[in-house]
């Protein structure tokens, strides 16, 4: 039987139960994930984070969400109320949504009925997925407007463009994995690969998904819309209380979205590591969900990580890096992937199939030669001619003068 | 015929709920649309009517047409309210001056020629036409079939709407678009400025502000090592402002000094 078929015979309730569990995993795992995050940050910069509250800090995350609710909610009078009120209940709503279609186990009996931990699988699962999403940045436009002030506005603005230019990418790396799985719903996707992951197969799909998913969900280095250093908040910058709160919450659901997505398509689902398949039977085929739960975390150490590891982008930077690197190589990675499949289902001789990869491959190569050359040639030509030194010593300036030269001329003005 | 027109007429229960309670919402948003004062309220209100649409179409069973209505129109709209923001300003409202003499009739004019068009359009590919039904429809698959037919028989037609909704992207930028007068100094550009001006001495950046025990902001100079006061780590706007501070009440006694 078809997972669509199994989750077909659910009776109402089961999938009441299912829509809740779903709930409560969300919150719960947005509460863990503050704490995880501040927990890891620290360690990455020699310090402990929260270790008061609760063993370990573990209930930090619950005492801070329940001293927001108890701040005083303002509404600015610039502000333009209804939409203000709407904004924090458009994010907050759609980000549970995408988990509709998200499988989370494999075949399990609830209650004694013979399901698997996903509330529907519809053939346009994944494209679902996205509609959601495009619908969730609303949420952060309309914040940032409806605030009536310039930082909100800018935060805001940067969000709208940095999605739509990065959803296109995402879109784009999608399409190699639809290609490939013959499908676009999630159960098909995960069943199409019990014997190579997506991860390996089609890895140029993966990272382009990998680093639009940071993109997407507005998280270090792309946190453009709520950079704190020149816009304050970002377009949340006017919102308190439990309206921040939600913001809060929609931020860290859809991490948990994106790397449950990135799980279903890339990494197998649910599926067990290669060579340890045996677990997914195991607690009656509930083992499953905490394979799924591993890999989403996983996902989210990563995105933890370069929160601790990489600056900010500047926005052009971050416009032409979208605009001029994702999606013309995404492009480009698409047409590669069907011509092979095609070929691969027309039946083509294997020597047509490695010659295309050959070309393909010398091709890159020689694109990356004539790329690295040009490099080499403006590096030199944009080397500094003769300036005067100041009475105090300066770090080596590239192509001016070795280290060793600046040592020694240090060690000529010190005397 | 009418046959089939009764049983078209015959709708499943939950369906019925959810029309009677969609679709008068539909037509007050799309009517609100109208008549609302703001242009981001109408294309918010836009917005919701175009989501109303694809929740008909999911209902309808034609799932996939309903998810890419949702994406197709809420990226749209999105960029129409980035074209409002670009084009008409951030808090504008409707103005109802008339710009144009006789814009006001030749839009309605124009807005009933669309409307009679569209309705023959749709008469002439529905009425006297036997519906071939789902089941025969979806005998590929529902993506399968719309995208055979989407890319074989009217691909023309969709290349053209493609060029035409290029046509206006560009068109927005175009209006939205100004130039400057004078080229304005990128990070890149003032890095430059900086390693191969007259002096390496400003390269790591200007000195900061003064900080000092009882003062602590941008408006009193750090004091250079020989003690005088450092006038390049005070804005120069404050400086022609007047509002830079003396160094001097903020400096440690003398007497102090000697105690010490």
């Amino acid at each position: 039987m078809t997972t669509s078929q199994l989750i077909g015979t659910d009776p109402g309730w089961i999938s009441l139960v299912k829509g809740l569990l779903i709930f409560v995993v969300c919150v719960l795992a947005t509460l863990m994930s503050v704490w995880g995050e501040r927990r890891i940050v620290a360690r990455m910069q020699q310090r402990l984070g929260p270790n008061r509250v609760g063993p370990f800090g573990l209930v930090q995350a619950l005492a801070d969400g329940v001293k927001l609710a108890l701040k005083e909610d303002l509404i600015p009078k610039a502000a333009d109320r209804i939409v203000f009120v709407l904004a924090p209940i458009i994010s907050a709503t759609t980000c549970f949504m995408s988990f509709a279609v998200i499988p989370l186990s494999g075949e399990v009996t609830l209650f004694g009925h013979k399901t698997v931990m996903q509330l529907t699988d519809i053939p346009v699962g994944v494209l679902y997925v996205l509609a959601i999403a495009s619908v969730g940045v609303y949420g952060i436009v309309l914040a940032g407007w409806s605030s009536g002030s310039t930082y909100p506005l800018l935060g805001g603005l940067r969000s709208s463009a940095q999605v739509i230019s990065y959803e296109v990418a995402m879109g784009l790396s999608l399409v190699a994995v639809f290609i490939y799985a013959g499908s676009m719903s999630t159960a098909d996707i995960v069943a199409a690969q019990n014997q190579w992951w997506f991860c390996v197969t089609l890895f140029p799909s993966f990272v382009i998904y990998a680093i639009s998913m940071v993109g997407e969900t507005n998280r270090a280095p792309f946190d453009l819309a709520e950079a704190e250093g020149e816009l304050v908040g970002g377009f949340h910058t006017e919102y308190s209380s439990l309206k921040f709160a939600l913001f809060f919450l929609a931020e860290y659901v859809n991490i948990v979205a994106v790397s449950a997505l990135a799980t279903t398509l890339f990494l197998g689902g649910y599926h067990a590591l290669p060579g340890l398949g045996f677990t997914e039977n195991w607690l009656g085929g509930w083992f499953t969900v905490i394979w799924f739960l591993t890999k989403v975390v996983f996902f989210f150490f990563i995105f933890v990580w370069l929160r601790g590891t990489l600056p900010r982008l500047r926005y052009d930077q971050f416009m032409k890096f979208g605009w001029k690197v994702l999606i013309p190589f995404s492009l480009v990675w698409i047409m590669i992937v069907a011509t092979l499949r095609v070929l691969s289902q027309q039946g083509a001789p294997r020597v047509v199939v490695i010659g295309f990869t050959t070309g393909v491959v010398l091709l890159v190569l020689a694109g990356s030669t004539l790329v690295e050359s040009a490099k080499k040639r403006r590096i030199r030509e944009d080397a500094l001619g003769e300036v005067s030194a100041p009475s105090f010593p300066v770090p080596a300036i590239p192509g001016k003068s070795t280290t060793k030269e600046v040592i020694r001329e240090t060690e000529q003005l010190n005397g | 015929m009418v046959n089939l027109a009764l049983e078209v007429g015959k709708t499943a229960q939950p369906e019925a709920i959810m029309f009677w309670i969609l679709a008068p919402l539909a037509v007050v948003s799309a009517l609100g649309m109208l008549f609302v004062k703001k242009a981001v309220h109408s294309a918010l209100l836009l917005a919701w009517v175009m989501v109303t649409l694809a929740i008909f179409y999911i209902a309808q069973d034609a799932l996939f047409l309903g998810i890419v209505q949702i994406i197709v129109y809420t990226g749209a709209v999105m960029m129409l309210f980035l074209f409002i923001l670009m084009l008409v300003g951030v808090d504008s409202s409707d103005s109802l001056v008339e710009n144009i003499r006789g814009q006001r009739v030749a839009s309605i004019v124009a807005a009933i020629g669309l409307g009679g068009l569209i309705v023959s359009l749709i008469s002439r590919a529905t009425l006297g036409v036997e519906a071939i039904g789902l089941q025969d429809a979806n005998s590929a698959g529902n993506v399968q079939g719309i995208a055979e037919e989407l890319f074989t028989r009217y691909v023309f037609a969709f290349e053209v709407v493609s060029a035409l909704l290029i046509t206006a992207a560009l068109g927005a930028m175009v209006l939205a678009h100004s130039t400057a007068t004078k080229s304005r100094t990128a990070q890149r550009d003032q890095s430059i400025a900086r390693f191969r001006g007259a002096s390496l001495a400003t390269a790591a950046g200007l000195p900061g502000s003064g900080v000092y025990a009882r003062h602590n902001a941008v408006d009193v100079p750090g004091l250079l090592p020989d003690g005088t006061p450092a006038p390049s780590s005070v804005s120069a706007t404050l400086e022609a402002r007047g509002d830079m501070l003396s160094t001097k009440p903020f400096e440690l006694e003398a007497k102090e000094v000697e105690e010490d």
